[in-house]
């Protein structure tokens, strides 16, 4: 054993919690800020521990909104992403596992070819094709629907070529027990391959759920109703209005309820979260 | 590497691949089609009538001294932000390497941050510092800054780095973990029998044995610094004051959405792809081949 005295690990612990504590304080004084009073806050007056607004200012912030420009319920926004991040994750994964589904298990002419159309797609972010891809989904009549944010959010190739990896190490002769059997190309993906698949569904689902009720850019684009708003954008436009007219503890409640389903995940599937991090990655 | 075992079909497998396929087509490949035609054309200030410039729109770029700065300033950006977060996150990570009791309950508390979103991260950091009603701002005036990222370039600067490092924390400190997990501990034995001290052991053998992962993180780093950051920018500066926090993707923003110019914008996104194309080949050249033990 590598030996390791009691003094060394002390200094561990302290500069794991120093790490906790940085990591944690903008969060914590979010939360402190939505408990509190507007006035108080914008005096620079506001208190480290929390005050005594938090049912008020929630309430407020889900089922009314902000009381200048834009009142628009945080609620309907939630709504929103939540609706987003769904489509964005199931569509991804059904399209992508059943992509690889052909690719690997079919030979076809031009199926490496698709295969690299798909591949290419990996390296481009929807940042370096705003302008152009937002004018695609106009001509579409898109703007302002769920299609619209999150269809061109689905163009990508990570969860295909995950599938794809996990497909080339299934065994052969799995497919061969089951041809004897009688089962059919649908039989056969849906009996033996989806179950094997479910884990690393379940692990892309948590990843890409998070990078869906994440997304920014692309729904600042293309939502122009203040009913379409994901919550992303709808913080942004609550701080939009000159700077004394900021109401900071609605703005800090949503921050708060931006952040909560997402970092729910990740707590509460973290084995998953990990595992489709790392493989997301390679 | 191919499957022996695969099923005999015509038309199926066409039929599973269409809906991606034609995803891919119509919302990517037309768009960065579209992207590479509109930077070659100008379009006049009326959108009435179009015509083919060539490389205008490139040189035009590379003559504006703005684009320049935003070039350099995106890659200062990225440098400083990787460097930052990368050494904190190491650091956190080699402590939570070490047999200690509630290393599971560390790392929770140490990777939830991957979850916020950028724009949150934005508001969160600018609620902290602000120059009027930020918390931590009252100290640093009490320090004898005089603190106004509002006003001041430099510190706006400053301000979306830490931001921008501090999201980008946990999400180092997670691999970093798991490079320190897959180094076999008898070669630490071996050199600690040898006698080498814990900060040598950590020099000559941990960092060396760690170095595909610092390659794989500094890339990623630079891309998330290229294009992440635009949530943090955008709720906490909008690229102000002046220009000081204008970066590339940013810019491609402005100038496509709000200043009208087209062309221009179209021709900063093919500069964009090509630089992202280069980073993900390098990426998949570089780090994989050259940095491995």
């Amino acid at each position: 054993m590598v030996e390791e005295e009691g003094f060394r690990r002390y200094v561990a612990h302290i500069i794991l919690w120093i790490g906790i504590a940085i990591v944690a304080f903008p969060v914590y004084l979010a939360f402190v800020a939505s408990t509190q009073d507007n006035a108080v806050i914008a005096n620079g007056q506001m208190s480290l521990l929390p005050g005594g607004h938090f049912f008020q200012t929630y309430y407020q912030t889900i089922f009314v909104g902000t009381s200048g420009s834009t009142r628009e319920p945080v609620g309907n926004m939630m709504l929103n992403s939540l609706v987003m991040a769904l489509l964005i994750a199931v569509g991804k994964i059904a399209i992508s596992i059943i992509s690889a589904y052909a690719i690997v298990y079919f030979r076809f002419p031009f199926r490496m070819p698709i295969f690299w159309l798909i591949f290419v797609t990996l390296m481009l972010p929807v940042e370096v094709r705003i302008y152009p891809t937002y004018k695609i989904v106009a001509d579409l009549h898109m703007l302002d629907s769920y299609a619209g944010l999150s269809l061109p959010l689905i163009a990508s190739a990570t969860a295909t070529l995950l599938f794809r990896q996990f497909f080339m190490t299934v065994p052969d002769e799995l497919l061969e027990a089951s041809r004897i059997d009688g089962a059919g190309p649908f039989r056969f993906f849906w009996d033996t391959l989806l179950p094997l698949s479910r884990t690393n569904m379940a692990a892309l689902f948590v990843i890409l759920f998070i990078l869906g009720w994440n997304q920014y850019l692309w729904p600042l684009l293309i939502t122009t109703r203040d009913d379409m708003q994901t919550i992303q954008i709808g913080i942004r436009k609550m701080i939009t209005t000159t700077d004394a007219l900021t109401e900071w503890p609605i703005v800090m409640a949503t921050a708060v309820l931006a952040m909560l389903p997402p970092v729910l995940v990740v707590v509460v599937m973290q084995k998953l979260f990990v595992r489709g991090l790392v493989e997301t990655e390679k | 590497m191919q499957k022996q075992a695969i099923f005999q079909s015509k038309l199926l497998p066409y039929a599973l691949v269409a809906p991606q396929l034609s995803i891919v087509l119509i919302f990517f490949y037309w768009p960065a089609l579209q992207a590479m035609i509109q930077s070659f054309l100008l379009q006049d200030a009326f959108g009435l009538s179009t015509s083919f410039v060539w490389f205008d729109n490139y040189l035009e770029l590379f003559r504006e001294r703005a684009y320049f700065e935003a070039i350099l300033r995106t890659f200062f950006f990225s440098f400083a932000i990787a460097v930052s977060s990368l050494s904190f996150a190491l650091l956190l990570a080699v402590m939570a390497d070490k047999p200690l009791r509630g290393v599971m309950l560390y790392r929770t508390l140490l990777i939830w941050p991957y979850a916020v979103a950028p724009p949150v991260v934005g508001v969160l950091w600018i609620f902290m510092l602000h120059p009027s009603l930020g918390v931590l701002s009252r100290y640093l005036r009490a320090l004898g800054v005089d603190w106004n990222p509002l006003l001041d370039g430099d510190q706006a600067a400053t301000l979306i780095i830490l931001a921008a490092a501090w999201k980008q924390i946990s999400y180092n400190f997670l691999f970093f973990l798991a490079g320190l997990q897959s180094i076999p501990r008898s070669v630490l034995e071996a050199a600690a029998i040898d006698g080498a001290r814990p900060m040598r052991r950590f020099w000559t053998v941990t960092f060396p044995l760690l170095s595909p992962t610092i390659f794989f993180l500094l890339v990623v780093n630079i891309v998330y610094a290229f294009f992440d950051t635009f949530g943090i920018i955008d709720t906490m500066t909008r690229g102000g004051p002046g220009k000081s926090t204008e970066t590339l993707v940013y810019k491609v923003y402005t100038d496509g959405l709000l200043g009208g110019n087209l062309g221009s914008s179209a021709a900063q996104s093919v500069i964009l792809m090509i630089m992202v194309i280069v980073l993900t080949g390098i990426q998949f050249r570089f780090v994989e081949r050259k940095v491995t033990y």
